[in-house]
């Protein structure tokens, strides 16, 4: 099939960007998102261009690099999945598609599609972890976790940490992100010993990198490849209320 | 303070002082019904809600309190929020955010603009389609005032947009609320979604009905 692609170029951070058209000719429905980019490429690199950039690993759906949005939504809008495993036999043919970075104040965009995504590692930094002492390796069964208790904590856990969320987001909030890791160490008695400190401490760095506060809009969980439930927002709101009388 | 600046700390407020803002609205309705029983109903309501004035206006004083912080942090988090979002997106598509979702600082701000009006006319008596006067018992007439004033097709229609805006920020606001307080779950988060809706229609169409039954005729002097 024939596509014409609407894609943002932009040389730099600071650079002007703009959306330029590029015709995506015998796109086989079997190829991934990604390699009818890598296709799209591969002839610009031939007549002497440069490449569209953006971001990409492990190309199977866990590692959150991948960062587009497709005609309008995060990862293109396939429930659950992200733009690498997102299939051209999703298109039809003659289609027109728009692809943009993720755009939010937090991720200032390094060029065409690639966005900087430190900000979600501030918040990881300032409460995403237990504290414990170094040693020998603990016995897997010291601490015993209820089956429910382990299956919503693994539930929140999914978060593979891509940032649709934000982008998806009218107000640019990071609240899904955040909430996951507040409700899945919440959830878990490792993770209740700093529980206090750690919602204020991750919802304050979300705050200081620059993310909007959430209005429970719920596009965030829409957009999600992981499909992270609002869920863990009230369970952060919880936590947050439980802090303000620690 | 903490709660006074942090992002979770001041949606916990504004859900806080949206909640006492919904019982006015409730407490409010129950007593505009009174209406229904003709000028014994109303003007006996009214004359008993003011015959306490120390305590109309530390109610008065409450709810001014409760909005000024309503507005303020929703004006505060929505500009924050703004500025978030740089909304350079060429094509965006909402998969889930709702008009009424979007649009809250706006049907807020309309509600806003609807109760000072509100107050202009039937608590100082500024505009003039105001009756005032006494009933055959003595009391303050309100019934006739209320009745003359929404006979005006054109009060009656703007009452009616203004409970529209108020339906569309309660919406969104009530599961937005109970959301915020913490108080949801899988099973209740599309409950809530749909219990919003039906609670806010409830209200716009019973707060409606009044100006509705004095335009058909239906109570009339």
């Amino acid at each position: 099939m024939n596509l014409t692609l609407h894609v943002w170029r932009q040389s730099g951070p600071k650079a002007p960007g703009k959306l330029e058209q590029y015709e995506a000719k015998n796109v086989s429905p079997d190829q991934s998102f990604l390699e009818m980019l890598d296709e799209v490429n591969e002839h610009l690199i031939k007549e002497g261009k440069d490449p569209i950039a953006f971001d990409h690993d492990c190309r199977e759906g866990i590692c959150g690099m991948c960062s587009q949005v497709i005609n309008g939504v995060p990862h293109g809008g396939q429930e659950r999945t992200t733009v690498c495993q997102l299939h051209m036999r999703r298109f039809n043919d003659g289609d027109t598609i728009y692809i943009e970075p993720w755009r939010a104040l937090a991720f200032p965009i390094q060029k065409d599609l690639i966005v900087d995504r430190n900000a979600l590692e501030k918040i990881m930094q300032a409460g995403g972890y237990t504290s414990c002492h170094t040693g020998g390796v603990a016995d897997g069964n010291a601490i015993l976790v209820p089956k429910q208790d382990a299956d919503y904590a693994m539930d929140a856990a999914e978060c593979i940490g891509c940032g649709a969320c934000v982008a998806a987001c009218p107000n640019g909030s990071a609240m899904l992100y955040t909430s996951a890791k507040v409700a899945q160490l919440a959830a878990l008695p490792q993770g209740q010993a700093e529980a206090a400190e750690r919602v204020c401490a991750m919802t304050e760095a979300m705050q200081e990198a620059g993310f909007g506060n959430c209005s429970n809009h719920y596009e965030c969980m829409a957009a999600c490849p992981k499909g992270i439930n609002v869920k863990f927002i009230a369970k952060l709101n919880r936590e947050y209320q439980k802090a303000l009388f620690k | 303070m903490r709660i006074l600046s942090s992002s979770v700390g001041r949606k916990i407020l504004m859900s806080i002082t949206g909640q006492l803002l919904i019982i006015f609205i409730l407490i409010h309705l129950i007593g505009n019904s009174t209406i229904f029983f003709g000028p014994n109903g109303i003007n006996a309501y009214a004359e008993h809600l003011h015959s306490l004035p120390p305590l109309v206006w530390a109610f008065r004083l409450f709810m001014l309190a409760a909005i000024a912080v309503h507005i303020a942090y929703g004006v505060t988090l929505t500009l924050e929020n703004k500025a978030a979002n740089p909304g350079a997106y060429a094509v965006k598509r909402n998969l889930k955010a709702s008009f009424a979702s979007e649009n809250m600082i706006w049907t807020g701000l309309l509600v806003l603009c609807f109760i000072g009006y509100h107050l202009l006319q039937f608590t100082i008596h500024g505009t003039p389609d105001v009756v005032v006067g006494l009933d055959s018992a003595n009391r303050p007439d309100v019934f006739r005032m209320v009745v003359t004033s929404f006979g005006n097709a054109l009060i009656s229609l703007a009452y009616m947009f203004a409970m529209l805006m108020l339906f569309l920020h309660l919406s969104h606001g009530i599961p937005s609320f109970l959301q915020t307080m913490g108080w949801n779950n899988e099973k209740t988060i599309p409950a809530f979604g749909t219990g919003g809706k039906v609670i806010s229609a409830i209200l716009m169409l019973a707060y409606i009905s009044i100006p509705a039954v004095i335009l058909a005729g239906l109570l009339k002097l």
